[in-house]
């Protein structure tokens, strides 16, 4: 029985260990010296597990009594946050080694939040599921702060651990909320409990945790660290804060709702579509006033959030696949961006202000090519990525009877292409500079750069390819 | 062989039109003018080695959806073929007239020739979209031909784009003929309602039990196939420029003048005829409907010839003659012998098309001046020109010997239109139509003679500059008048047996078996199933329609002729003898389109050349009724009161109150005003303190709370 739950568990535990064995050999070994092979190593190990979960499993199963779960959904999940969080790692290699950021402990602390969201994803448990949700978040809030001489990155770190713990204190309220009511955390325990009119408590314990997840998602008003965490932290980490950590929470909300309050969908719907709502429009006017890019990134990510809660708003099989393939598209444009942004060097001084980017057509016209495609498919024109990305949930909220929240999305899509388009305008028809950023960069991320801009076009012809594990994950998610 | 006729043309057009870069201007020219008279041999072919037999010849699928099946076929017939060899022989004679006439376009400026393979391209385009027209088969086909030479008509009007007044002539044409187009859309969008079928052999063969039909249209109960036939009337009435959808013809005259001759008076504008004759087994079910197309056919004919009375300009005089002309075909074609109404679209279209072309090469030599007050004396100057107007001039009025078939074509067949006027009482009309055409025919002799007077004749007046400097025209611009002239003098006689000639002539060209207007009622029915037992034709098609037919049955079981697609190229009912009663019409009714003529020579003269100050006293002392014929009966002037100033003022309020201030008002308040007001709020709530960013969390989750206790 016991080797059998290993055995489902195995993805995790590989890492784990992994993050583990590395910490221990590095320091009794080189230490920092051997931060950039482990990095890349660790990479290689997120990317091998995850072509073993896409490709070696196809069963739903079961571990420790129903503590966590294997199943298609979870296994999707856990691919994008591999692949995503491998190519993050990869592309803040150069970034962090030219400002003495490189630590050995960098690539086990990423390896140990992905085992945190690798569990949160397979949760089938509230137990289960704050475990791998504060796993995540402690070794989040240690390389937010990572550049410990940097006040802005110590405040990030600070911000992002004292609102967190607010956070988790929602959701452990709204956890023993739900226990009261349902009397088990287990999910297949609280769906049978809530199901048609479920008590009032209940239902405010469903508030209190959605309130938590929210936070992590960064869903309106839960999401004002955001901008100040994505601020300040190290580029690379930014990057990482922007895809990985949001698939896993985004897919962990999916999961609570539908396993959890399969039975209240008409509850929960109301609180997601508001969220959705306040998201898309907080996000996409609020950026509209940022100079600095990271926060702009970061007011950009709050509005995709906003549009992938839009899919699971819906309440439908085909919302959640349509939000897990949001979520993969947004995580493939959030890695290309990020990559670009990296480059955005000049005297090994990272330049966020994107007024910088006046003519940056003219001394890399073929990374502002990428970075239209980039921009284009953020704001969703077609024929990028982006917008089939906002089609399947527009599709999908007015499938579910949620029309007016569609129309919405639109509306507020066409507020934020203001803020996407004004940066290509920049790059284009801008001012000339007498100071222009030199193209430059590390190979990994003009690769990055290049090779997701032609995705956003190219990927449009593979979205089919997408499209059938997404469905069999939402199959397998709601019953 | 009807197939590269048709497609000719369009070759030429996108060689010419996409490709002159590669070929060279000249050699794009060259190309088109070289294919159209290829084409215009072809025609020739075809129309003289014409089998009695309608051919359908399908080129491809189109749309098929549902009952609707619009393939692309040509549909070819003596219809058909005459109007093959009129658009393709005026087409490639214009081509021709067109390498002198635009040689030297004052317009465009030095550099710019591009605009002679442009205008040649146009052309082109125009023949196709019109050959597509008449070779239709089925009404949608006739309709994207019907826009196909809309189009090509107003890229032509509006070929002088730098001159204001072109551009509007344009887009007037465009508009006024919008009228027309939606009664011809209505009429084919209810054929098809009610006959299931686009196809001319569908619904001619249902035509009969259309008769016995009723249809609800604008909350009344209407006969249908006077319904249908009146819509698709008011088509040919905006395309053929009939009184009250005239005022954009005169106007048109903004474009060169080689696209006057071929658009605005040989082809496009008889398409209007060519669609009521083409629609005949309708029309002949549909009495009301003719009598109004009599009605105001002859209406048309006075009036655009009492407007041509007065007129000044060369080109506007011909154009009011066109405009008056149309009238003649569409009451002969109202009173039910459309053969007569083709004949006269045939010889119209070599006379007016020289005409115009003789007035273009005046125009040519005269630099540019169009004001025949201007003009005088230019006989010596122009011999060539002159003789091919005086050829013209002779056929419009109608010269010839009375009471025998010997005379100019216009002679010919203008006469069998009145003769048949006559016979056929006007659709009902009494002599309405008669005597309307008989005066108009008086007019109409004035006023070509009085171009002739004033142009020809006199002593030079206006600039001495200009006249010192007038000049013949080129070759190119003569022999296309030369070919043309042949055709004013001889088509008349040549064909005159064939369309107005006895029963088994018309019925043999036309392709009707003979029984059908000699017969009475009973012996139709026997002698039909002979005819179709015996040359066997179509069987299957036959076969297909009979079926439909059968279904129309249901609702007329009185007509006899139900279920057939009557055969031949136009169709008469079995009670229609109105071509045999002109035929027999009394003398005095035969002599009195010469006599009117030569009432209108003796004004001419008595007015433009034994006494030229005549004219402006007459025009003094009957001020209101000069006025009224020079500003052509006011029509204008009303529908710009009506229809253009109320358009404009709503335009005008939609564009500043509703475009202006509400919808960009809306927009740019929302986009400069709103959005970065909250902003500006979104920045001023992110302080940076972490209190107030927890103190959003509890609010939030204070109001979510909230939200669900008021739901719950």
């Amino acid at each position: 029985m016991m080797s059998a739950d290993l055995a489902t568990l195995a993805p995790e535990i590989v890492i784990a260990l992994y993050a583990m064995a590395a910490l221990v050999f590095a320091v009794y070994t080189r230490k920092d010296a051997l931060a950039g092979s482990l990095l890349w190593v660790t990479a290689a190990v997120f990317v091998a597990v995850a072509v073993y979960l896409g490709f070696g499993r196809d069963t739903t199963t079961e571990a420790f009594g129903g503590l966590v779960v294997d199943d298609s959904f979870a296994r999707f999940a856990k691919v994008i946050i591999l692949l995503s969080a491998a190519a993050v790692l990869v592309m803040g290699q150069g970034y962090l080694a030219g400002r003495g950021l490189l630590r050995f402990e960098y690539p086990a602390l990423i390896a140990l939040a992905v085992v945190g969201m690798m569990v949160m994803v397979s949760a089938k448990n509230l137990m289960t599921l704050y475990m791998g949700l504060e796993l995540q978040s402690l070794s989040l809030y240690v390389v937010a702060s990572m550049r410990r001489d940097s006040l802005r990155s110590t405040e990030a770190g600070m911000k992002y651990f004292v609102l967190g713990a607010l956070s988790s204190g929602l959701l452990l309220y709204g956890s023993s909320l739900v226990y009261g009511f349902a009397g088990t955390t287990q999910f297949d325990g609280i769906i049978a409990a809530a199901q048609g009119q479920a008590p009032l408590g209940l239902l405010f314990g469903l508030v209190f945790v959605a309130s938590g997840l929210a936070f992590k998602v960064s869903a309106v008003p839960f999401h004002m660290w955001t901008p100040d965490v994505y601020e300040g932290s190290p580029a690379p980490v930014t990057a990482f804060f922007a895809t990985a950590p949001k698939v896993a929470a985004v897919a962990l909300f999916a999961r609570v709702m539908h396993d959890a309050f399969g039975g209240i969908v008409g509850d929960w719907q109301q609180i997601v579509a508001l969220l959705s709502l306040l998201s898309m429009f907080w996000g996409a006017i609020a950026a509209i006033g940022q100079t600095n890019i990271k926060r702009l990134l970061a007011y950009s990510s709050i509005a995709h959030m906003g549009f992938a809660l839009m899919g699971l708003a819906s309440g439908t099989e085909f919302g959640v696949s349509a939000m897990l393939i949001y979520m993969a598209i947004y995580v493939t444009m959030n890695v290309g961006t990020f990559a670009f942004v990296m480059l955005l060097e000049r005297d090994g001084q990272l330049v966020t202000d994107i007024s910088a980017l006046h003519m940056y057509a003219m001394q890399a016209p073929g990374k502002a090519l990428a970075v239209l495609a980039l921009f284009f498919s953020l704001a969703g024109v077609p024929p990028f990525l982006g917008f089939f990305g906002k089609l399947y949930v527009l599709r999908a909220a007015y499938d579910g009877g949620l029309a007016w929240l569609a129309i919405a999305g639109v509306i507020a899509s066409v507020i934020g292409a203001y803020y996407y388009l004004r940066i290509v305008y920049f790059m284009y028809f801008g001012k000339e500079q007498d100071d222009p950023i030199p193209s430059g960069g590390t190979l990994v991320n003009q690769g990055l750069v290049t090779g997701c801009g032609i995705a956003m076009l190219g990927g449009v012809l593979v979205l089919y390819y997408v499209e059938i594990p997404a469905l069999a994950a939402a199959i397998s998610l709601v019953q | 062989m009807t197939q590269l006729i048709l497609f000719m043309p369009l070759i030429g057009a996108l060689v010419a039109g996409f490709g002159w870069r590669i070929t060279g201007i000249r050699a794009a020219q060259w190309i088109t003018t070289v294919l159209l008279f290829l084409a215009a041999t072809f025609s020739w072919i075809v129309f003289l080695t014409l089998g009695p037999e309608t051919q359908h010849i399908k080129i491809l699928t189109f749309i098929q959806s549902g009952l609707l099946d619009t393939s692309w076929g040509i549909r070819l017939d003596r219809l058909t073929a005459i109007m093959l060899v009129v658009v393709t022989t005026v087409s490639a004679l214009v081509h021709l007239y067109s390498f002198g006439y635009m040689a030297h376009d004052e317009n465009f400026r030095a550099g710019e020739d591009s605009y002679k393979a442009r205008f040649f391209a146009y052309l082109s385009f125009f023949t196709f979209t019109m050959l597509a027209l008449v070779t239709a088969d089925n009404l949608v086909q006739m309709f994207f031909g019907w826009e196909g030479v809309g189009v090509a008509s107003y890229l032509l009007i509006g070929f002088y784009y730098r001159k204001p007044s072109a551009n509007a002539a344009a887009i007037k044409a465009f508009v006024v003929n919008r009228v027309g187009d939606f009664g011809f859309a209505l009429g084919i969008f209810g054929l098809f309602y009610l006959t299931d079928s686009i196809k001319l052999d569908d619904v001619f063969a249902q035509a009969p039990a259309l008769a016995d039909m009723q249809i609800t249209f604008l909350w009344a109960d209407w006969n249908a196939a006077n319904l249908l036939a009146f819509l698709l009337f008011i088509g040919a009435m905006g395309k053929s420029a009939q009184f009250i959808l005239h005022t954009w013809l005169p106007d048109a005259m903004e474009g060169p003048t080689p696209v006057s001759a071929l658009i605005h008076a040989a082809t496009m504008v008889t398409a209007g005829v060519f669609l009521v004759c083409r629609m005949s087994p309708l029309m002949e079910y549909a009495p009301e409907a003719m009598m109004f197309v009599t009605f105001l056919g002859a209406t048309t004919a006075f009036f655009a010839a009492t407007v041509g009375l007065v007129q000044n300009d060369i080109k506007r005089v011909i154009a009011y003659s066109t405009c008056s002309q149309l009238g003649y075909m569409f009451v002969a074609a109202g009173v039910g012998v459309y053969s007569v109404a083709m004949f006269h679209l045939f010889t119209h279209a070599f006379f007016k098309a020289m005409l115009f072309l003789g007035a273009g090469s005046v125009i040519h030599g005269m630099h540019h001046e169009q004001d025949m007050r201007n003009y005088g004396g230019l006989r010596k100057k122009m011999p060539y020109t002159f003789a091919a107007m005086m050829i013209g001039t002779l056929a419009i009025t109608g010269v010839g010997i009375p009471l025998t078939h010997f005379g100019f074509a216009g002679f010919l067949s203008k006469d069998a239109v009145i003769e048949s006027a006559w016979a056929g009482q006007g659709g009902g009309l009494g002599g309405y139509a008669f005597w309307m055409l008989v005066v108009a025919a008086a007019f109409t002799s004035f006023y070509s003679w009085r171009l002739m007077f004033l142009t020809f004749f006199g002593t030079p007046r206006g600039n001495r500059h200009t006249h010192e400097h007038a000049h013949e025209s080129p070759m190119v611009m003569l022999v296309p008048l030369g070919v043309l002239a042949v055709g004013a003098i001889f088509a008349g006689m040549i064909w005159f047996g064939s369309f107005f000639g006895d029963h088994s002539q018309v019925n043999k060209f036309f392709g009707i078996p003979n029984h059908h207007a000699a017969d009475g009622d009973g012996a139709d029915h026997k002698t039909d199933g002979e005819h179709k037992a015996d040359d066997g034709h179509a069987a299957s098609a036959h076969g297909v329609t009979s079926e439909q037919g059968g279904h129309a049955a249901d609702h007329a079981q009185t007509d006899k002729h139900h279920g057939d697609v009557p055969e031949g190229a136009i169709f008469h009912h079995p009670d229609n003898h109105v071509m045999d009663e002109a035929h027999h019409a009394p003398k005095w009714v035969k002599v009195s389109p010469f006599f009117a003529m030569i009432g209108g020579l003796l004004f001419a003269l008595w007015f433009y050349v034994w006494s030229p100050s005549l004219p402006k006293r007459l025009a003094t002392a009957n001020k209101p009724l000069y006025e009224f014929l020079l500003n052509k009966w006011y029509v204008d002037e009303i529908y710009d009161a009506i229809f253009v100033k109320p358009a404009k003022m709503l335009g005008r309020f939609l564009w500043k109150r509703g475009d202006g201030a509400t919808i960009d008002g809306l927009i740019n308040g929302l986009a400069m005003g709103v959005i970065p007001f909250f902003t500006r709020l979104a920045g001023r709530a992110q302080t940076g303190y972490i209190f107030s960013y927890a103190l959003a969390m509890v609010l939030g989750i204070a109001a979510l709370i909230t939200w669900m206790t008021l739901v719950a």
